[in-house]
């Protein structure tokens, strides 16, 4: 999913570089102001692991192969704002690795970062509005979430190309083919995203940003949303 | 709960390593979905070389490491430790912004867990 140099041209590029800065700015903005304490060292894991996992690549057809974004983990184990950051913070680093393409960098965060981070916190939202209000259901969304952020990011990919692709290739033919392929390594996203959701769920359910609603009202009379206007 | 929390982040950095270190190997070299893509539709070839391809990390080897598992599994160990170093410095500057401004947050509560946590 990664987009070298060279796919799209430069004035897209540019412009995919602007939404990008926005959404990274936008994010940083939020974070700052709604990033709990003990959740900050748990985001800088979850960039790590999913550099980790990026890694990972898992084969869907024949000759081809996939592996995780992470938008969809990242934002339901630390929130949309810090999940963008997360996943901004790893495709920086993988330019050191020349994964990726540096002036392809903003279309990368675009449609990694911004779209699959937000479209499917989008998705994962609704889910956990029309499923029961359990574990069960968290872990469920994530998958389902993860799975769609895939696709999403892909065709984010194809309206880039449709504006300005470098190659001459019809624009119903890519989306018909990168709609196909992601949708197989979409499964594959969506299987990580919610074996690990549900490990962290299992392990430190107070630690999932997606699932905060569940924490029964617990010790000392405090209300779950204890940052509403509790000053003493 | 602080050393609960910090035992939860080391498990789960051991975790990742492992995963960047040795499953790492056994992932499939194949072409991933946009690559097979841009080979079947004729436009993999407008992809130029990435400014660091000489780079001592690139493609995730590790310059002058010639065992090719050995190679993989160093790079994605310096990968982790870089994006976590990274990302803890990122977010750690983001929580200090915020404690700086907390007033003007209108979020008083924002240290929920401080009281408990938070180091002297």
């Amino acid at each position: 999913m990664h987009i070298p140099d060279g796919f799209i041209n430069a004035s897209t590029s540019l412009a995919a570089g602007a939404a990008a800065a926005g959404g990274v700015g936008v994010s940083l903005r939020r974070a700052a102001q709604t990033l709990q304490e003990r959740q900050a060292p748990l985001a800088g894991l979850v960039a790590a692991y999913i550099f980790a996992v990026q890694m990972l690549n898992f084969p869907v057809a024949a000759g081809t192969s996939g592996h995780l974004l992470g938008g969809v983990l990242a934002a339901v184990l630390v929130g949309p704002w810090a999940g963008c950051l997360c996943v901004a913070v790893v495709l920086l680093v993988q330019s050191l690795f020349a994964d990726g393409g540096l002036t392809a960098l903003g279309l990368n965060i675009t449609n990694m970062a911004v779209v699959g981070v937000f479209g499917g916190w989008a998705i994962f939202r609704l889910l956990r509005r029309a499923l029961p209000a359990t574990k069960t259901s968290v872990v469920v969304a994530s998958g389902i979430a993860a799975g769609i952020s895939v696709v999403l990011a892909a065709s984010a990919f194809v309206v880039e190309y449709a504006i300005g692709g470098a190659g001459g290739a019809p624009v119903g033919t890519v989306l018909a083919a990168m709609v196909g392929v992601h949708t197989l390594i979409g499964i594959g996203e969506g299987v990580i995203t919610a074996l690990t959701v549900g490990v962290v769920l299992g392990v430190r359910p107070d630690l999932v940003y997606g699932a905060q609603d569940l924490q029964a009202p617990l010790v000392l009379g405090a209300r779950p949303e204890r940052a509403a206007g509790e000053v003493s | 709960m602080r050393s609960n929390l910090r035992l939860f982040l080391i498990g789960g950095l051991l975790v990742t390593i492992a995963l960047a270190v040795v499953v790492s190997g056994f992932a499939s070299s194949s072409p991933d979905g946009l690559e097979r893509v841009a080979e079947d539709k004729g436009f993999l070839e407008t992809a130029r070389d990435h400014l660091f391809v000489d780079g001592p990390l690139a493609d995730y080897t590790v310059e002058g490491v010639d065992n090719e598992r050995l190679s993989t599994g160093l790079s994605g160990l310096i990968g982790v430790l870089v994006t976590f170093g990274v990302g803890l410095a990122l977010f750690a500057l983001l929580r200090s912004i915020r404690s700086g401004s907390e007033g003007d947050a209108g979020n008083p509560g924002a240290s929920e867990d401080a009281g408990s946590t938070r180091a002297p």
